[in-house]
């Protein structure tokens, strides 16, 4: 996939994640094939593509979260920063402290409100006392919108929140290791409109800190959202570039026919 | 957090650390685990592995006529009079002379003492052998006699010239003398049969006890188990799994199965105790009683995995049967019920095991008594393999540890038989659907 | 007539009822099975069932009945005056019983018993010779009622075996009058067989009753000869032969207590970090391997384990480390029964802690690691929190078994009632005293036999209380996750 206005625009942003020939493996079942991609700093990357295609493996890539499946095999290079992720000095535990997680499903720890979120300040030892600690608390979970339905039971099990609120609180929890780059697979799948709707204003605003990577089922949501789009098949990187080109002018004749519903 | 990847910062390294700690814990606790397992197998074996094997003495007997048939006849009532003390003495003589006649030193052995080198058990042997078979008398018979308890120790490492100086029931000389015949090729230690035949023997006989009625006994109670709690199981938990209707009293059924399974067997003993043997008046130590409350004790434990196995097979051969027009109680009995048999089974071997391990209960219902006799059915009196165990653990001869640990070596071998059976029955059926 | 051949006679006549109801089936519709509403089988074994059913559960009821009635009768016929002192109805009836079975005996080998009945040194010569042994010569009242019973027995016999008899003879005509072809005979014989299989369901409902009627019933009997008041609140327990016996609970309960605390002590840390290292951190294949190893533990009988205590454990305790501190020379105390019990529950604990770990959502997990946080982290504060009811739940399993363990105690904890704590003095428990209680030689209506139904009242109610309590938390947490 090389492509000369793809070329261009990376030199002006700064390359946060950078995959080449990245393949995966469960087993003997090839999921991800030569996939070379660059993730920028401080932009919204997209993952498009039908379902099985490989999004959520190369995702998991990211962070290697790979490494908790039995038989997945990751070859080919990815780096954080130029520093190779899958080098034999790297230790998972830090890295992702760096690139946090959020998942598909709402998965809050059964523990209070507060408890999630000072969770991940806590093992990494981010605050040095309990008023940082609530500081950190409140700033997150002000920024993933749900200070102001929770702040009156910080204490009561995070568990007992509608499915939307969930969400932002996994996410609020996701933000509060301060993380450089987040991962989001399907964030809003379990979501309704509203909810949907709120979560896509706080990645824009997250946009402002971190490099944001969002699989997405919704062409919609990766148009709103995303400012770069890249399209998986059958473990296939088939296209990647801004997301507006994509959808208005695909290159590929595959990515045109999922866009246009008639692959997926 | 904004250090290089490839250099851990000094809470990573501790936290670290601590991951490590806990997954050596882990390890640990396993191997812990596993350790005390073997050490439990290697202390049962090194301890019982000898009563398999057993010392004797072989000599030639005279019967001589005088002194069991005076009368000549062979009449079976008046030969039943003479007792073992007269077989006794005519064994005495007999190793007696052999030890003459071979011209073995005595090693100092009074020759009125020789006769303690062989079990007063062999005296009662051979007048079983001639009660048997009348024509033996006035012959020779080479006659095979178990040696006593304490020179069977002696070739097991159990007794030493030490402890026998210190020992009323025998000596240093004794021991010698035995030495002696064995070097003139009368002593032998072979395999023990007569452990796994033979029936219990008295407090001053350790080296006669074998398991023979224990383990018929056992067997008598399993067979009541298996007859009893495989219909009334399987027809339970049919009942509860394909027909009951949801009300509060299959729950209370349901209830009542979960917690029966988890009552302590000694209860069970108590119910045995009470309703069994005062109440209905049946025989104490008898495999019936013992496999009455057995089976109580094993339904719950069979039902439980038997609505395993039910549940396990899919509604949709159901569907199949009922969609073709077959009753309710067609479908499940020739369909549901052949296609969950090897699950039942296995649930059932498995209980069957446990019940054949269970004492606590059997010994309140008179289980520990001294049976001598074989059982001729089931409400006569028997032993049973793990209350024999008890049993002789109660004695006072050293030499019944031996045998403990020994008869617990032949309960474990039927134990992994029936689980290995069980474990062959689960691996060839498994059904994935 | 034999209950035997009774058995042999109404079979026959099922076997009959099968064959003709078949036949007749067959005959009603023509020789056209298809105008029969059921298959002709299931005619034939209705009119089985009718034959065999209530005969049979009459010769059962009449059986377990007879006794009741005809020794009631038999023990009025004893004069007060021939129950020896310090001996009860229940122990002359037993003679009485032992009695009549002599003479039936007797009977079978042909002898006379006419004059043996006025005779009774003969009589007890006669019986000693045929295998019953008498301690004294019976009272001409015993010895009238045993021959009382008998008769009453051989009448009771008889007209049973008739009634029984008319009853199958009766069904198998009824059930054969019913067979036309409209008669919807499957439905019958299965509605029958609902009933039978609902029956087999009561077995479990029954054995609860069993064990608590008789566990209440002799208790009650025990609390009329020593008063309840000294066996909940007294602390010596001190059985005496003649009488005169202090039967407090609470030494006992107090050597259960410790030998399961520490049972508990050592199983729940080993079976504990054991789940945890086989869910979170094994391998497939360890995993495949050590889980059935240590289940073998579960599989292994008591029996196994209270030898190990007796001749392993316990003189290793005793010789490395009670004798050497000063602590006491015994071999059989607390901690060598505790230690093995430890063992032995290990596998109750690690299994269900196993599954319950494995319940907690992977999801989780995920959500814990994707945060940077480590493995044991994650465990600690993620895994163990959230399975934490299920864990509890199994941890008071192990405490119920490990209280109502029989075995292991009585070989390896002692026989000492004592309120003491160190752990390495023999002490003793509820259910060790049950065994001694009740294989002793003492009298069965005596308080310090009948104590050992107080005590199983006691330990059943403690592991039930314990049991339900467990199975519902352990419940309740299933639900939390399905
Ligand atoms: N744990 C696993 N073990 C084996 N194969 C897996 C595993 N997870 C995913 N796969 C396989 O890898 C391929 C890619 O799966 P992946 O979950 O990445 O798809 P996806 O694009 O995220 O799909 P979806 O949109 O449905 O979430 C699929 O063929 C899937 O079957
Ligand atoms: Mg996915």
């Amino acid at each position: 996939m090389k492509d000369l206005v793809m070329e261009t625009r990376v030199d002006a942003q700064t390359v946060k994640i950078e995959a080449r020939k990245a393949q995966v493996f469960y087993g003997q079942n090839h999921a991800i094939k030569d996939v070379d991609v660059d993730i920028l700093d401080k932009t919204v990357t997209a993952f498009i593509g039908p379902s099985g295609c490989g999004k959520s493996t190369f995702l998991r890539c990211l962070n290697r979260m790979n490494d908790t499946i039995p038989g997945c095999r990751v070859e080919g290079k990815i780096t954080l920063e130029g520093e190779d992720i899958y080098d034999a000095r790297v230790d998972p535990v830090q890295l992702r402290a760096k690139v946090g997680m959020v998942f598909q499903k709402p998965n809050p720890f059964p523990k209070s409100i507060y408890d999630n979120v000072a969770y991940g300040p806590k093992i990494h030892g981010l605050t040095r006392n309990k008023a940082e600690l609530d500081e950190v608390v409140e700033a997150c979970l002000r920024k993933a919108a749900l200070w102001n339905e929770v702040k009156d039971r910080l204490q009561t099990p995070g568990t007992g929140l509608s499915g939307g609120q969930q969400q932002r609180l996994c996410i609020a929890r996701a933000i509060a290791t301060s993380p450089e780059v987040l991962l989001m697979d399907e964030p809003c799948s379990a979501l309704d409109p509203i909810a949907t709707a709120q979560v896509e204003e706080l990645i824009d605003e997250l946009r402002s800190q971190f490099s944001v990577v969002i699989v997405t089922h919704s062409m919609q949501q990766a148009a709103r959202v995303s400012q770069r789009t890249a399209f998986f098949h059958l473990g296939n990187l088939v296209e990647y570039g801004e997301t507006g080109q994509i959808f208005t002018n695909p290159r590929d004749p595959r990515t045109e026919s999922y866009i246009t519903g008639r692959i997926g | 957090m904004s250090g290089s990847l490839f250099t851990q910062d000094a809470r990573t390294k501790a936290r670290n650390a601590a991951e490590r700690r806990f997954r050596t814990y882990g390890l640990g606790a396993i191997i812990l685990a596993l350790l005390a397992l073997v050490w439990l197998l290697i202390s049962i074996f090194s301890a019982g592995l000898p009563a398999f094997r057993q010392t004797f003495i072989t000599f030639p007997v005279k019967l001589e006529e005088s002194v069991i048939d005076k009368a000549g006849n062979r009449d079976p009532a008046a030969m039943a009079k003479v007792t073992t003390v007269g077989y006794g003495k005519l064994l005495a003589t007999a190793l007696e002379a052999e030890i003459a006649a071979k011209g073995i030193d005595l090693a100092g052995v009074p020759p009125k003492e020789i006769t303690d080198l062989i079990s007063q058990e062999s005296a009662a042997t051979l007048r079983n052998m001639v009660l048997a078979d009348p024509a033996l008398i006035g012959t020779t018979v080479q006659f095979r006699a178990i040696a006593s308890g304490r020179i069977d120790g002696y070739y097991k490492g159990r007794v030493t010239m030490e402890s026998a100086a210190l020992d009323k029931n025998t000596s240093p000389e004794k021991l010698r003398l035995a030495d002696n015949l064995k070097a003139a090729g009368l002593l032998a230690t072979s395999f023990n049969l007569g452990f796994l035949t033979m029936p219990d023997a008295s407090d001053k006989r350790p080296e006669a006890a074998g398991l023979g009625i224990a383990i018929a006994g056992s067997f008598m109670m399993m067979v009541v188990v298996l007859v009893l709690s495989l219909p009334i199981g399987v027809a339970a938990s049919i009942y509860l799994e394909e027909f009951a209707p949801k009300n509060w009293f299959t729950d209370l059924i349901e209830v009542n199965i979960a917690n029966l399974a988890a009552v302590p067997s000694i209860v069970y003993g108590i119910l045995g105790l009470a309703i069994f043997i005062n109440f209905a008046g049946l025989p104490q130590s008898a495999p019936i009683v013992g496999g009455l409350v057995l089976t109580l004790m094993t339904l719950p434990r069979i039902i439980i995995p038997t609505r395993a196995a039910l549940k396990a097979v899919p509604p949709s051969i159901r569907d199949a049967a009922l969609g073709v027009g077959a009753s309710r109680l067609q479908t499940v009995f020739h369909h549901v019920l052949p296609l969950a048999m090897p699950g039942i089974l296995t649930g059932m071997i498995i209980g069957l095991a446990q019940a054949l391990g269970e004492t606590a209960p059997l010994l309140l219902i008179g289980m520990v008594a001294f049976v001598r006799d074989f059982p001729g059915g089931l409400f006569d009196p028997a032993a049973a393999l793990p209350v024999q165990v008890y049993n002789w653990t109660q004695r006072g001869d050293p030499g019944f540890v031996e045998r403990a640990s020994g008869a617990i070596i032949v309960l474990l071998i039927f134990l992994i038989i029936m689980n290995t059976a069980a474990i062959i029955l689960r691996r060839k059926f498994e059904r994935r659907w | 007539m034999s209950t035997g051949l009774l058995t042999l006679i109404i079979l026959a006549l099922a076997t009959f009822g099968m064959v003709a109801g078949r036949a007749r089936a067959v005959a009603s519709a023509g020789g056209d099975i298809r105008r029969l509403h059921s298959l002709p089988t299931f005619y034939g074994r209705f009119a089985a069932l009718l034959a065999a059913v209530p005969a049979f559960l009459l010769v059962i009821v009449w059986l377990l009945a007879q006794p009741v009635f005809i020794e009631n009768r038999a023990l009025s016929l004893i004069s007060p005056a021939d129950i020896p002192q310090g001996s009860s109805d229940t122990l002359v009836m037993s003679d009485v019983r032992r009695i009549a079975g002599g003479l039936d005996q007797l009977a079978a080998r042909g002898a006379d018993l006419a004059p043996l009945v006025t005779d009774a040194p003969a009589l007890k010569a006669a019986l000693n010779a045929a295998g019953v042994a008498l301690q004294n010569e019976p009272a001409p009242s015993v010895i009238a009622a045993a021959q009382a019973l008998r008769a009453m027995q051989s009448t009771s016999r008889l007209i049973m075996t008739g009634v029984a008899l008319v009853l199958a003879v009766a069904g198998l005509g009824w059930g054969l009058s019913r067979v036309r072809p409209e008669f919807r005979a499957r439905n019958a014989t299965e509605s029958f067989s609902m009933w039978l299989l609902i029956g087999c369901s009561l077995v479990a409902v029954l054995t609860t009753v069993g064990i608590v009627a008789s566990l209440v019933f002799e208790t009650a009997h025990f609390f009329r000869l020593y008063p309840a008041k000294d066996f909940f609140f007294s602390t010596t327990w001190n059985p005496q032969f003649r009488g005169g016996s202090s039967l407090g609970i609470w030494p006992l309960v107090w050597g259960t207590l410790y030998v399961s605390a520490i049972a508990l002590v050592v199983a729940v840390p080993v079976g504990l970090m054991s789940a945890v290292y086989l869910a979170e951190y094994a391998s497939k294949k360890t995993r495949s391997w050590v889980k059935p190893a240590i289940e073998i533990l579960a599989g292994i009988p008591t029996i196994v384990y209270g030898l190990f205590a007796l001749i392993t454990v316990g003189p290793l305790l005793r010789d490395w480390i009670a004798q050497p501190a000063g602590l006491g020379d015994s071999s059989s105390s607390v901690m060598t029964a505790g230690l093995v019990m430890g063992i032995m529950v290990i596998p109750f604990v690690s299994s269900l802690s196993d599954d319950i770990i494995n319940a907690v959502p992977q999801s989780l997990r995920d959500g814990s690691l994707g945060l940077g946080a480590t493995p044991s982290e994650t465990v600690r504060q993620v895994v163990l929190p959230a399975a934490l009811p299920g864990i509890v739940g199994a941890v008071l399993l192990a405490a119920s078994r490990a209280i109502g363990e029989t075995m292991i105690v009585v070989m390896g904890a002692g026989a000492a009632a004592k309120l003491s704590l160190n752990p390495f003095e023999a002490m003793t428990t509820v259910t060790v005293k049950i065994v001694s209680q009740l294989t002793g030689d003492t009298e069965f209506a005596s308080p310090e036999t009948l104590v050992a139904f107080a005590l199983g009242l006691t330990l059943f109610t403690l592991t039930l209380g314990l049991n339900i309590l467990a199975l519902y938390i352990v419940r309740k947490y299933r639900e939390q996750y399905e």
